[in-house]
């Protein structure tokens, strides 16, 4: 009898409790949209420190989707269960979001990513310094990219061939949310696909006759693009 | 998607008796055209991906400077691509109509349900069928395409209802629907394909895939045959490797080089003749040979082929710097006829009108374009290019397309790449 309950903890443990960074790597499927821990911002998407015990589009200076807006005024609130259902398929729990997440299939890793975040919810958070979402590094970028000024009259011009794909409503349906994103996470994204360090067929082509300035030029218009009706 | 018939949405009536209470707008309607007296006025004909797209972009960014009315005969518009999806049970009817409501309560565009039947290029004004006129300092044509009469022998617009050509979607797409599901058991369905050049260059093949798609499961004996004029068609071998993949043995192809280009149909037997042998189908889907819309020829501004050649840099036409021309109807060079294409070449048609009419800034265009097919459940595919303008045509730049072989993950993640993108499209066309 012993022995078969030592048997049945065994992978348990083995799932658990011995891998503590699986959460954390896990995590590095939101990382370029989301930042948790000490000092964490709004980026592409809210910041996850206290999600837990939350009502879902409840932050108010973050720029949610009227869809989760409406969905936490209806009673939506982020625990394990909902937060699994949310990763499991993020449209099946909240159509029309702007989370651009294909969704987490396995349940172990859903629970191992849910149970390291966790820790920067409640009284004894976790004080890990955020890490950023992107940085011009990681793609090999020179930093002097983030310092041009875009010019928003120019991006709304340049904004026509983005919008064929990309819904001016925020909705990320198959194709992600560009609308109000900062201008860091903007400029690095379309920057790596121009130079061919994020992987996109479509994305390379537009971003890979863009210029520098026009890159800042988009990112400053959809930084400010308000949200039509 | 809103009311079909949009409260704000003027219809003619409405429009003429608004404009008859005005004094300068009455001879507007009957004189030509005198700029620097009032707003300029665009006329915008044909409410598909490029003339949507174009009265809401100078409607949208001119802020009220300039005066947009839109000439559409239907209230409710189908969207051409999707239809296919439609056709293979992955869309329902009602998700691909839109209206024009919108565009006239967000963006002031005066939305005409009518066709026009004339233009007097001289006087500047468009005659519509209802009996009115309207004047223009711009005119902008996006009538998609019309049929060339004999272009498939024995088939012409009369005999629709019994061959249907499904290539304006509507009653036609229902139409084709209700004949594919009314099939004998191993029945035949034909397909006659059209010869270059034709909208949508992969939408026959997207259409056989959803036909294959809904036999396969109501009707696994049946058989599909494609009479093709052309040697080569349009991501041919992605559609070849999922129609083994998916529908082993229910599909056939004529080519060419079997008499595909000799084709003459039958349409009170129900019989298509290839290179003078006779075969009973079941249902016949022919797809004739195209031009440009009807009232491009009208406004004399189309070549021997049918098509209207435009300026790449503003999409005016060739002969005459008053009218545009976009999408289906334009003869610009590279870009394949794709409510894609029309929806790019809208906006950097809108951007010159806005700059010729009101002196608003004007960048160099950027034309693009991505056509996503579906070949079987979450089995999508996409070519797509990007284009610049030089003096000659719209010229191609670069370019990408699915390959064979891919992983059914990135398949499914193209198929769901499309139904945003046809969110993104529709609300940039009708929101």
């Amino acid at each position: 009898m012993l022995a078969a309950a030592f048997l049945l903890v065994l992978p348990a443990i083995g799932a658990w409790g011995d891998d503590a960074g699986r959460g954390k790597t896990l995590f590095g499927q939101c990382k370029r949209c989301h930042q948790v821990g000490s000092g964490a911002e709004h980026r592409i998407g809210p910041h996850l420190n206290d999600v837990f015990g939350r009502a879902a589009g409840a932050l108010a200076d973050f720029r949610y989707s009227q869809p989760m807006r409406e969905a936490g005024a209806g009673g939506l609130v982020w625990n394990e269960e909902t937060l699994d259902a949310f990763l499991t398929e993020p449209p099946a729990l909240v159509p029309r979001s702007r989370m651009s997440f294909e969704g987490m299939e396995g349940a172990d890793d859903r629970a191992e990513l849910l149970a390291w975040l966790r820790g920067f919810s409640g009284a004894h958070t976790d004080s890990s310094p955020a890490e950023p979402t992107a940085t011009p590094e990681e793609y090999g970028l020179d930093p002097q990219i983030l310092t041009i000024q875009g010019d928003p009259e120019y991006g709304a011009y340049l904004a026509g061939e983005c919008t064929t794909c990309h819904q001016v409503d925020g909705a990320a349906e198959g194709i992600p949310s560009i609308t109000g994103w900062p201008l860091d996470d903007f400029v690095i994204a379309l920057q790596a696909y121009r130079h061919g360090k994020r992987v996109h067929p479509v994305m390379q082509m537009v971003a890979g006759r863009l210029s520098d300035e026009e890159i800042a030029a988009l990112a400053a218009h959809f930084h400010k693009a308000e949200d039509d009706p | 998607m809103s009311e079909p018939n949009g409260k704000s949405g003027l219809n003619r009536r409405h429009f003429l008796a608004s404009a008859a209470a005005a004094t300068t707008a009455v001879s507007a309607l009957s004189a030509p055209a005198v700029l620097a007296q009032g707003r300029p006025r665009v006329v915008v004909v044909g409410g598909g991906a490029g003339g949507a797209t174009a009265a809401r972009y100078i409607a949208k960014d001119s802020e009220g400077a300039i005066d947009v009315t839109l000439v559409e005969p239907s209230r409710a518009y189908y969207t051409c691509f999707f239809s296919n999806l439609y056709i293979g049970g992955f869309r329902e009817y009602a998700s691909i109509g839109h209206s024009y409501g919108d565009l006239a309560a967000n963006h002031g565009v005066n939305v005409v349900h009518d066709w026009a039947v004339s233009v007097d290029r001289d006087a500047r004004s468009v005659g519509l069928a209802g009996g009115g006129s309207l004047a223009y300092d711009r005119l902008i044509l996006s009538p998609g395409i019309d049929f060339r009469d004999g272009s498939v022998p024995g088939w012409d617009l009369s005999q629709q209802n019994r061959m249907p050509h499904a290539y304006k979607a509507g009653s036609q797409t229902q139409l084709l629907k209700a004949q594919i599901e009314a099939m004998p058991e191993g029945g035949t369905y034909c397909m006659v394909a059209p010869s270059n050049p034709f909208r949508c260059p992969p939408g026959p093949y997207e259409r056989i895939s959803m036909v294959a798609h809904v036999l396969k499961q109501s009707n696994p004996t049946a058989k599909i045959i494609i009479v093709d004029p052309k040697e080569k068609f349009s991501k041919q071998g992605l559609f070849q490797e999922g129609w083994q993949r998916h529908y082993p043995g229910m599909i056939e192809r004529i080519g060419p080089d079997f008499g595909g280009d000799k084709v003459e149909v039958r349409p009170d037997s129900m019989e298509v003749v290839v290179d003078g042998e006779a075969m009973k189908v079941d249902v016949c889907n022919v797809i004739p040979g195209q031009q440009a819309g009807r009232i491009a020829a009208i406004a004399g501004i189309t070549n021997e082929a049918g098509w209207a050649p435009i300026v790449p840099h503003t999409m005016q036409s060739r002969s005459d710097e008053n009218i545009h021309v976009l999408g289906d109807a334009s003869q610009q060079g590279d870009m394949p006829k794709s409510g894609f294409s029309a929806n790019s070449q809208a906006k950097s048609c809108a951007m010159a009108v806005r700059g010729a009419l009101t002196g608003s800034s004007t960048f160099p265009p950027r034309y693009s374009n991505t056509c996503w097919s579906l070949i079987g459940t979450d089995d999508g595919v996409k070519v797509g290019a990007s284009y610049e303008a030089t003096d000659e045509k719209i010229a191609k730049v670069d370019g990408f397309i699915s390959q064979t072989g891919e992983s059914a993950e990135l398949r499914k993640a193209t198929y769901e790449e499309s139904i945003g993108w046809y969110a993104a499209i529709t609300g940039d066309m009708f929101s």
